[in-house]
């Protein structure tokens, strides 16, 4: 019998070389490459008039100086633009090097490379850009005001705008609806940018040898990175490679590609001929990765006596920066995801997403849905306000029941597919929460409060993901994925598949992700989706694997393969345990050999007698080896869910804010690991403390991001972070072998609505816009009680 | 100009010519090949560079290596025994599931390390406090106060 | 993020130290735990760095029943495990974090000036002083000054010391007897810079009554020194109102983390947690 593993609390594949300095991240590599280092834009708009680099010539260890005017014609390019849509009336996209104009502070003007970093900023600080400065766009208002222009063809600074309607089942639209209803509110909400802010920054290495062209980068897609790189510098496919090695964190930023250096850095180095590498430092995370979050919602609600939502209108603002190079995935999530577990009569939603001159926006784990559940969930919050009702009452009048399963909300979701709920179970979940946080028995009191948040979270999207596995005659088994890793421990959980599927201890199995050599197809690690994406095609492989192990076991036993098992890496009778043969044994009878080896390949050699001389050694419609490749491709995404309770108590002088209790109850399907799962809700829970608490991207009025630095970005300290306490409700997916659904971004999704939602209850007074610091609850204190 | 200096790491004196702007981060990771000690922030915020100087843990992003000439220097390749079996604080990271992307864990190594030479038996709200200069972007560091007190437990066994 | 190039010098005795610091224009490094991230960024390039870490004899620390002298070299942490003046251990596990304590020093914290930072408020409300050297050129020899606190921050990130001195101790004396003391910070993450912060000495009086001193960090360009006198018995002092004292002698600014208004409240409200409890100390020191 093989150790259970599927659902174990199985301790981390990755960590012992994490824990001892053997991980290799990609700083870590290329120790003899060159170093380059950039100059960005000091400036948020404005033209290039002159660059002069010659102060810079003479810095020692200096040994390239690039321009946009020194790329070639295909290298030079504006970067694709990932994810066209046709509401993307406006896409735009960045240079690699500025092109006559800069649109952000930190865009890249000049590429530096140097014999190291020091000499490459040496040469970057003496390198002179004349600029003519533009009146920048900042801020949501001022890019909808369009007076002026972040992109001169981009009337009004709208880049897409997209209406969706969903009707109430009568027929009626939600302004309709909305004017008919006993009650309606309409008020106005508010989020502030954050940003992933891995802890290792972006990084590309490339290794050119004349013909063939070795790329590191520290992504979430490395297939993609490949595609994109032999475009651009003209290779044949199969003369690029790119590895994702050990990844210091992603969190979104890291699957937007190829970033300008993704192109730069490989053209550089071959260009040169040497190693080149580009490791991001902080600053330049700061100012020219990507942020996300910034939205601005009107919202106007109508709802009956019971706080059934009868209509919904949401009017959202989106700040895309200043280019759009991952498409509205952003609003078109929070547009979306924005029903969480409810069932509204009608609905209609209007996203305008604009230009400004800032950091691009791209995805930041949550994508969109932090902001869409802090809309819904200040609106249930609202409604029970106003009826004088209980917070969870009314949620609980608009939840979809579990017999409503498959549910249909109506719209189309970001991978273009139905909005269909597979599975679920939001009463039993509230009533688990309610349990955990002690709703029914919180004692409230002035600078007291308990807050909720419900959202249900789309899941594994596709378009695809696929596994290969094979045995070896050593009775390894080493599985490979083309998605990547940023510390979610896939090593683990796939290596927990594939033990469960094969019947192999764990210890044989091996993982390795984000390797185009190894596995060149794959789409990326975003959107929650590796567990279910790739764990089920690698279980699907592994079936393909075990089922070809079973029919040469049975060959070599004699027995019929459906009398077989495997456990412990033995194929044997079921009921006959002597009646065996390893899995090393078959990986060797798997492979027609010639020539032997080692003692155990002779087996398989042509005078073994192990074959029948009757038919081919290896026969048709076969493979030689034990080994399997499969994909899986889901028809929609799987829609997790979870609900978070808190306690905070707010200090009547100091207005300083302290989470006393945080609790979730989460449902991510069948859990493989669930030590792993809780892990990621504990991190994602910390970014939501973040985003609801401490961090922000303040821009002044010329553009500058006066806090890029770890010294006024508050990241959230241990200090800063609650205790999380958790539970787990398992309503398995229907849709997918294994039954599971992603876990990677539930936990920071509600955090920021859960936070309002408690703080509002302390204060008695509308909590509207996040984050809150002790300085602006000491205001909005002024505000609402003079 | 360059200066020739000696550091002790994890117990080897290694003698590297550097220039005198060399932080010890760079010259532990690019001079020396040690590049388990990661840089996250390069201004002294993350933690993710601590080393153990003297056996005190500090920032080698905010040290040059010259100033260090001579110095004793562990670095998370030196916590380990010298069998390879890994330290209690590097088995309780792993037991409690401590980590996840790992880039930040060996600061935490270095820094719990100290700590609990120092106190070996924190109280949580010590163990907060000790922890509190490090960032961890992924674990939300609920697991990361569990392994330290189960390192303690495991250090408390073992001595 | 690599700290441009500069002229390195590692003087091992204090008149190397000093005669470099007169020969060039340079920035003296101690514990670099704030030079160095300005250095970093590009914030500050000097053409020369002069690195006192070798210096013999600036590392002591000596207690006396006057206070406590720290000399250039001792670190927070170690000053801090030392304990010897209640306040400014108080006042130390305020500074930052462990990891950087061990690395910083005291005095470099004072030379540093930040209004936000905690030990020249310290300093400032006991009334310590800073010894600065210089070399004396004509003289062939090092003269020594001492700075009292009241000069010595002349504005934000901005101390007295002229371009050829060297902080080599600070000066902070004890309590008075009958003395308690008490700092009082919000920051917005543990070990951040305090938005506002209020550390306060009261003394109390052989005849039970109470005198009061108070500094503010955060809330002005240096630390913002107000002395509340006599304030009558201890256990009827109107520290409400010598709280309102302190706030009204504080002109904060506001930034991207607290409004001008916000730091002003928290000041009235630190003010009078800080004056509460040294007054309380204050009390049981004397016996009252």
């Amino acid at each position: 019998m093989t150790t259970k593993l599927f659902g174990e609390p199985v301790q981390r594949r990755e960590d012992p070389r994490l824990l001892t300095g053997q991980g290799r991240y990609l700083d870590d590599l290329g120790r003899e490459a060159l170093a380059a280092a950039f100059v960005r834009s000091p400036h948020a708009h404005a033209r290039i008039r002159d660059i002069d680099v010659g102060p810079a010539l003479d810095v020692e260890g200096l040994v390239a100086v690039y321009t946009w005017e020194d790329l070639p014609e295909r290298v030079g390019r504006a970067l694709p633009l990932l994810i066209p849509h046709p509401a993307l009336t406006h896409g735009r996209t960045a240079y690699p090097l500025a092109r006559e104009v800069v649109r952000h502070v930190g865009e890249p003007v000049v590429m530096v490379v140097a014999t190291d970093r020091y000499a490459a900023e040496d040469a970057c600080a003496l390198i002179e850009v004349d600029y003519e400065l533009r009146k920048p766009v900042v801020g949501l208002e001022e890019a909808v005001h369009g007076a002026q222009l972040v992109h001169e063809d981009v009337p009004g600074n709208v880049g897409a705008h997209l209406v969706q309607e969903v009707p109430a089942p009568g027929g009626h639209g939600a302004r309709e609806a909305i004017e008919a209803a006993p009650h309606t509110l309409s008020f106005r909400l508010d989020i502030e940018r954050s940003a992933s802010m891995p802890l290792e920054g972006r990084g590309v290495y490339a290794r050119w040898d004349g013909r063939d062209l070795r790329v590191y980068s520290s992504t979430q897609t490395s297939t993609s990175v490949r595609m994109a790189v032999a475009a651009a510098l003209g290779l044949p496919l199969p003369q690029v490679e790119v590895i994702a090695p050990d990844v210091g964190g992603g969190f979104g930023v890291k699957i937007v590609h190829p970033w300008p250096e993704e192109v730069l850095v490989p053209w550089a180095a071959m260009t040169l001929g040497r190693e080149v590498k580009w490791a991001e430092d902080r600053r330049e995370h700061f100012i020219s990765s990507a942020h996300e979050r910034a939205q601005v919602q009107h919202v106007r609600v109508g709802f009956d006596d019971e706080g059934r939502v009868l209509g919904l209108d949401v009017s959202i603002l989106h700040d895309h920066g200043a280019y759009t190079p991952y498409g509205i995935i952003v609003p078109i999530v929070t547009s979306t995801q924005l029903l969480g577990p409810y069932r509204v009569g009608a609905y209609r939603v209007e996203f305008t997403a604009v230009y400004t001159n800032t950091v691009q926006v791209t995805p930041y784990r949550g994508a969109g849905r932090p902001q869409g559940v802090f809309c819904m969930e200040r609106t249930m919050d609202k409604i029970a306000r106003h009826l004088g009702k209980d917070r969870t009452a009314v949620r609980e009048a608009n939840f979809i029941r579990p017999e409503e399963f498959p549910y249909d909300q109506g719209m189309i979701f970001q991978d273009g597919r139905p909005l269909i709920y597979d599975s679920g179970d939001y009463p039993e979940m509230l009533r688990m929460i309610k349990e955990l946080i002690g709703w029914d028995s919180f004692e409230r009191r002035p600078g007291r409060g308990i807050g909720i948040g419900c959202y249900v979270e789309g899941t594994g999207v596709g378009p695809y993901e696929g596994g290969h596995v094979q045995i070896t005659s050593d009775g390894r088994v080493h599985v490979s994925t083309g998605l990547t890793s940023q510390g979610q421990g896939h090593e683990t959980a796939f290596a927990q598949i594939a033990a469960a599927e094969l019947g192999v201890p764990i210890e044989r199995v091996s993982v390795v992700t984000g390797d185009t050599r190894r596995f060149a197809y794959a789409v990326g690690t975003f959107a929650s989706r590796a567990a279910v994406v790739s764990g089920n095609a690698i279980a699907l492989a592994c079936r393909k694997v075990r089922e070809k192990a079973l029919r040469i076991a049975a060959d070599a036993l004699e027995a019929d393969p459906a009398d077989l098992d495997i456990a412990d890496g033995l194929v044997h009778v079921a009921g006959t345990p002597s009646a065996s043969i390893p899995l090393s044994t078959v990986a060797v009878l798997a492979n027609p050999l010639r020539y032997a080896f080692d003692e155990e390949a002779a087996k398989a050699t042509q005078f073994s007698g192990t074959a029948s001389p009757d038919r081919p050694p290896v026969a048709e419609g076969e493979e030689p080896g034990l080994e399997g490749r499969d994909y899986y491709s889901p028809i929609r995404s799987t829609f997790a869910a979870g609900m978070h309770a808190a306690v905070v108590e707010t200090d009547p002088d100091t207005a300083e804010i302290k989470v006393v209790r945080y609790a979730v109850v989460h449902d991510c399907g069948r859990l493989i690991n669930p030590m792993i799962v809780e892990g990621q809700i504990h991190g994602g829970v910390a970014q939501g403390i973040g985003g609801a608490l401490y961090e922000r991207m303040v821009y002044d009025q010329h553009g500058q991001l006066v806090n890029a630095s770890f010294m006024d970005f508050l990241m959230p300290y241990a200090t800063e972070v609650p205790h999380v306490e958790t539970d787990h409700l398992e309503t398995p997916s229907p849709l997918n072998p294994l039954g599971i659904k992603g876990a990677g971004e539930a936990g920071v999704i509600p955090v920021s609505a859960v936070i309002a939602s408690a703080v509002e209850d302390a204060e008695g007074f509308a909590v509207d816009r996040m984050p809150i610091s002790p300085s602006e609850l000491f205001e909005a204190r002024r505000r609402n009680r003079g | 100009m360059e200066h020739e200096i000696t550091l002790v790491v994890n117990g080897t004196a290694r003698r590297v010519r550097v220039p005198a702007r060399r932080l010890l981060s760079d010259c532990l990771r690019h001079d020396l090949g040690l590049t388990g000690t990661h840089v996250g922030c390069e201004h002294g915020v993350c933690g993710c560079c601590t080393v153990l100087l003297e056996g005190r843990p500090v920032r080698s992003c905010l040290t040059f290596a010259v100033t260090v000439d001579g110095a004793e220097i562990t670095t998370v390749e030196g916590l380990a025994g010298s069998d390879g079996r890994l330290s209690a604080v590097q088995r309780a990271f792993a037991e409690c599931h401590g980590l996840q992307c790992g880039f930040c864990t060996p600061g935490f190594l270095c820094t719990v390390t100290a700590l609990l030479a120092d106190n070996p038996v924190p109280t949580d709200d010590e163990v907060i406090e000790g922890i509190s200069g490090n960032l961890c972007r992924c674990t939300g560091y609920q697991n990361i106060v569990k392994a330290v007190h189960r390192a303690a437990e495991l250090r408390a066994e073992e001595t | 993020m690599k700290p441009p190039p500069f002229e390195y010098h590692a003087p091992r005795d204090l008149g190397a130290a000093l005669r470099t610091l007169a020969e060039v224009d340079g920035k003296v490094l101690a514990g670099g735990q704030s030079l160095i991230p300005m250095l970093n960024m590009r914030l500050a390039a000097p053409a020369h760095l002069v690195d006192i870490n070798r210096v013999g004899g600036l590392g002591a620390s000596e207690v006396t029943p006057e206070g406590v002298r720290v000399g250039a070299l001792a670190r927070h942490a170690e000053v801090e495990r030392a304990a010897a003046h209640p306040l400014l251990t108080r006042a130390l596990k305020l500074v930052a974090h462990p990891v950087i304590r061990n690395r910083g020093t005291v005095v470099g914290s004072l030379v540093h000036a930040d209004p936000a930072a905690e030990l020249p408020a310290v300093l400032a409300v006991l009334g310590g002083s800073v010894r600065a050297a210089r070399w004396d050129t004509a003289g062939g020899g090092p003269v020594l000054r001492e700075v009292p606190a009241e000069e010595f921050f002349v504005g934000p990130m901005e101390s007295a010391l002229g371009p050829d001195e060297l902080a080599v101790s600070a000066f902070f004396p004890a309590l008075p007897e009958g003395s308690g003391a008490a700092f009082e910070e919000v920051s917005r993450r543990h070990g951040d810079y305090a938005l506002a912060g209020v550390c306060a000495v009261v003394t109390v009086g052989a005849d039970g009554a109470a005198r009061a001193r108070a500094a503010c960090v955060g809330v002005g360009a240096g630390p913002v020194v107000v002395d509340l006198g006599e304030l009558g018995p201890v256990r009827r002092a109107g520290w409400k109102a010598a709280a309102a004292l302190v706030r009204e002698a504080t002109d904060p600014e506001e930034d991207i983390h607290a409004t001008a208004a916000y730091r002003r409240h928290l000041v009235g409200v630190l003010a009078e947690r800080a004056l509460r409890n040294a007054a309380r100390e204050g009390a049981a020191a004397r016996g009252a």
